[in-house]
């Protein structure tokens, strides 16, 4: 089947096998080999996408099922060659070790506050719970999203001069 | 200032961030350019004998090049069992069964297609006739005069004993007031790292085979490989790409990799494979898997007299490093006590489950769940504070090192200094004041506090002559460096505390050195990373290559100068020689590598392993109505002497902690009465997530070690060994009062409840 998508902002078509799962579409087809398979089941998280802005674990989805939507990945998350706030603190507070569940954990935690700017401990540990990490122990995971809510705020701030309205 | 024991972030995180990690899978390289995929037939019983395999309709499907089988394999021996002489040497695995599968999961066949959907279609077309036989599936009745023996040929499913079982003392617990024996079973759980395994290989030309492998250390790899293929290690060039985690099971090679380049090999073509979750959850070696007998006794005032521990491991169907377990687990039996009097023995066992190999702690967890059982019984049963029984056995202070019982050197320990500082930092007191309180009132949720003191064995080794690393280092006339490491970093961060100890010692900014390992042509030895062993051995060897190669830059510059060698002092702000009291008189080490290369290779050998101790406290609420557990705090003192980097170090302590919480709450791998897995997807085995443990709370204590000039131990598995325990405890603990002593784990609902319902009559309080 041709397809016709978005992938981090740049236009594609393709022609696709229509069982082809939307991950080894974008690792196969794309090149971009952030996302990874961790599992056969949508249990770790590790493929995790943005589709059109909110997070689905891409091993879930088939490509055809991309058809007409914008996909953006781990390599599309910075913009203008700096890194995301939540790529930054994930750097800074050591939010990742073997970087496996990484590219699949920036993602949902990039969504994660962008739906909820200021999660308390339990909401990021709830919203990042279909995501696996085994070397972290989720510690500074959690301390990394705190950390990027915390500079998106202030950067938030700094651009409009006065602290965001809640909503 | 000096860079040691800085909060430096990882040199190595961007193109994590950004690109992501360039693993097995990802790796792109023009001779890998059309290979192959190899999709793995495994077996769906777990012992039966194969009295036929049909490929024929597999063949024909589409994309299909070939399939083979054991029997195309016979131009490979048959390995024999590592531990030559301790594993019973007629229990070696084919690399494809051959003739009979001893497990579900143990690779019968393989598909080679062109892509890799065509495999798994294809796959499933194989038609493999089994004729089935009767498994032994429980640990505890693979030694039954009725047991199908796994090896007909070996006489026995024994794989190998450790100690002599018929020889314990009858009076090793003689006067003692207290006796208490307990049988406790430290389940099997899966390695699990997030990238599962996989292999890329291409022979060349010139018959020499290059593979991409992700694994624990290049060169161990190399060895692996070359004895399956029967090839000499000069012939095979081994690559670790990126690895995405591997906690002990990615040592080495598996069948799968001799497969695939094999294949490789038999059909001229690259060839790749990646397994799925569910291959690898019956596929990758798993941990643990020991059923303990424990019994402590003494005197009712908390002195221990005496220390038994008999234990049977389970090593599934094919003796790996599972079978030798036990014998870390009775080396480091008496932990950080000073039991007068203590005995070990062991029995390892094949059953028809997936072999069982080394998983974070590998033995050490083991030991320390046992004797920390042990102390909270004794204390239970003498009705004494478990906090008070441990202070009370524990070793003294000691710098000089202390020599047990089992033939273990500990090199220095303050082990009621960790306990102390672990009950301090948790509010021990006022713990126990909650406790009280929510006894009394009858809480439905009840508080329990469980402790583990431990010490463990890290950077053993097996080298000749000591535990050893090598490690180069070379200043580039840019001024930049680059190191050669023989560990083999998957997580850890060597590429940032490499970089640290040789800037620390040259002057050059940690961002300008480049760290490399992983590639047995460029590195030909190394040990590799697992067991604690990479800083205290590969890191010293690079403070000690860093300061080899001043003392090379030193004659060079004295040379240039005109100066004596003596007059010279290093200035590292500079990166430079100067004669002393005339700083313009200066030479930067980035010139002296202009005419010859500066560059200097070096072997750290270590006197022996080190010892690092600490005590992990637990906190857990539990309903007494539903049996579920609650984690709420996890407070833990890790003493690995002195600490380089504290941003890794704690990372390295979290994630430990983290799966050593997880065996104790909910990991398990289970097997059915038949030898069916039930726990082979992420959807069925218990991976922990984010919201089943707190944060962790990390209290500093760092006691340098002699044995090495920076006085570090190892760290990287230290959570799993006090936590482990310590959860543990504080489970039944939680449940004392109410007559329960032991549950084992994991402490699922369903088993603390039937816990509870099966407290004898008159213990309720």
């Amino acid at each position: 089947m041709q397809i016709e998508l978005t992938v981090n902002g740049a236009p594609r078509s393709d022609e696709v096998e229509p069982r082809l799962l939307l991950v080894h579409y974008l690792r196969q087809r794309c090149g971009l080999r952030a996302a990874n398979v961790g599992c056969d089941t949508t249990s770790c998280g590790a493929c995790t996408v943005l589709v059109n802005g909110r997070s689905v674990k891409s091993c879930t989805m088939l490509a055809v099922q991309a058809a007409g939507q914008e996909i953006t990945t781990a390599e599309g998350l910075a913009a203008g060659g700096e890194m995301h706030p939540v790529q930054q603190a994930f750097r800074q507070e050591h939010g990742l070790q073997c970087g496996f569940c990484t590219p699949g954990m920036i993602m949902q935690a990039a969504w994660l506050l962008a739906d909820n700017p200021d999660p308390d401990e339990a909401e990021i540990r709830t919203g990042i719970s279909g995501n696996l990490c085994r070397c972290t122990g989720y510690v500074n995971i959690v301390k990394a999203i705190q950390q990027a809510a915390g500079d998106m705020a202030a950067a938030a701030e700094t651009q409009t001069g006065s602290p965001v309205a809640a909503g | 200032m000096s860079i040691l024991g800085t909060r430096v972030i990882r040199t190595e995180d961007p193109r994590f961030l950004t690109s992501g990690g360039v693993y097995t899978a990802d790796v792109e390289d023009e001779q890998l350019a059309g290979a192959c995929h190899v999709h793995f037939v495994r077996s769906a019983v777990a012992h039966a004998r194969i009295t036929a395999i049909d490929i024929s309709a597999a063949l024909e499907a589409p994309g299909v090049i070939a399939v083979f089988t054991g029997a195309d394999l016979d131009d490979l021996p048959v390995p024999a069992p590592m531990m030559a002489g301790m594993i019973n040497a007629q229990m070696g695995q084919p690399l494809l069964a051959r003739d009979v599968v001893r497990y579900v999961g143990e690779p019968v066949a393989v598909v080679v297609t062109e892509g890799r959907y065509q495999g798994e279609d294809a796959g499933d077309l194989v038609d493999v006739d089994y004729e089935t036989l009767p498994p032994v599936i429980d640990m505890r009745t693979a030694t039954d005069a009725d047991a199908a023996l796994l090896f007909p040929a070996a006489g026995t499913n024994v794989a190998a004993t450790m100690g002599d079982a018929s020889a314990l003392a009858a009076d090793l617990f003689d006067g003692c007031e207290v006796v208490v024996s307990r049988t406790i079973v430290n389940q099997r759980v899966a390695p699990a790292p997030m990238e599962t395994r996989a292999a890329a290989a291409v022979w060349e030309p010139d018959g020499r085979l290059t593979a991409w492998i992700p694994n624990q250390g290049a060169q161990g790899t190399r060895s692996s490989l070359a004895g399956m293929l029967g090839i000499d290690e000069a012939a095979l060039r081994v690559i670790t790409p990126d690895v995405g985690g591997a906690f002990g099971a990615k040592f080495g090679a598996d069948p799968e990799h001799g497969v695939v380049c094999w294949v490789a090999r038999q059909l001229g073509r690259p060839a790749r494979w990646t397994e799925t979750r569910n291959e690898n959850l019956v596929g990758m070696t798993h941990g643990r898997a020991q059923v303990q007998k424990v019994t402590i006794g003494g005197s009712r005032d908390g002195t221990v007299g005496a220390y038994r521990i008999e234990i049977l491991q389970d090593s599934g169907a094919y003796p790996r490093f599972g079978a030798f377990l036990p014998f870390l687990t009775i080396l480091m039996a008496p932990g950080p006590y000073a039991f007068p009097r203590a005995e070990a023995v062991a029995t390892s066992v094949v059953t028809n489950t997936t072999p069982v190999g080394a998983y974070r702690g590998a033995g050490r967890p083991e030991a320390t769940a046992a004797v920390e059982r042990a102390m909270d019984l004794f204390a239970a049963e003498i009705g004494q504070d478990p906090g008070e029984v441990r202070r009370k056995n524990l070793l003294a202070r000691f710098t000089e090192p202390h020599l047990t019982a089992f033939g273990a050197l500990y090199d220095s320990g303050d082990y009621v200094a960790a306990l102390d500082a672990a009950l301090g930092a948790a509010g021990y007191s006022g713990l126990r004041e909650e406790q009280v309180k929510r006894r009394a009132a009858g809480d439905v949720i009840q508080l329990g506090i469980g402790l583990a003191s431990y010490v463990e064995i890290t950077g053993a080794g097996a080298e000749a002559g000591g535990p050893r690393e090598n490690a180069s280092v070379e200043v580039h006339p840019d001024g930049s460096a680059t190191i050669l490491t023989g560990t083999s970093p998957h997580g850890q961060g060597h590429a940032t505390v490499w970089a640290m100890l040789a800037s620390e010692e040259l002057g050059i900014p940690v961002d300008r050195i480049t760290v490399k390992w992983g590639d047995t042509d460029l590195i030909p030895e190394g040990g590799g990373t697992g067991g604690s062993r990479s800083l205290q051995q590969g890191g010293v060897a690079v403070q000690q290559a860093s300061r080899e190669l001043l003392d090379v830059a030193r004659e060079r510059a004295a040379a240039m100068l005109e100066a004596n060698p003596a007059d010279l002092v290093f200035e590292p702000e500079r990166s430079a020689f100067e004669v002393a009291g005339d700083p313009d008189a200066a030479v930067p080490l980035a010139k002296l590598a202009t005419e010859e290369r500066l560059v200097v290779r070096t072997v750290f050998i270590a006197p022996g392993a080190t010892f690092p101790f600490g005590t992990h406290v637990a906190v857990v609420e539990v309903d007494t109505e539903t049996g579920k557990v609650v984690l709420r705090r996890m407070v833990t003192v890790d003493d690995a002497g002195t600490v380089i980097n504290p941003l890794l170090a704690e990372g390295q302590r979290h994630g430990g902690i983290a799966q050593g919480a997880a065996q104790a709450l909910l990991e398990e791998v289970v097997y059915d009465a038949d030898g069916n897995p039930l726990t082979a997807t992420f959807a069925d085995y218990p991976f922990l997530s984010a919201t089943e443990v707190p944060s962790f709370e990390l209290a500093d204590m760092a006691t340098p070690t002699s044995y090495n000039p920076l006085g570090v131990k190892g760290i990287g598995e230290a959570g799993t060994i006090g936590a482990t325990p310590a959860v543990q405890n504080a489970i039944i603990d939680a449940l004392a009062h109410l007559g329960v002593r032991h549950i084992d784990m994991p402490a699922s609902p369903q088993r603390v409840w039937r816990a509870l319902q099966e407290v004898p009559a008159g213990k309720d309080a």
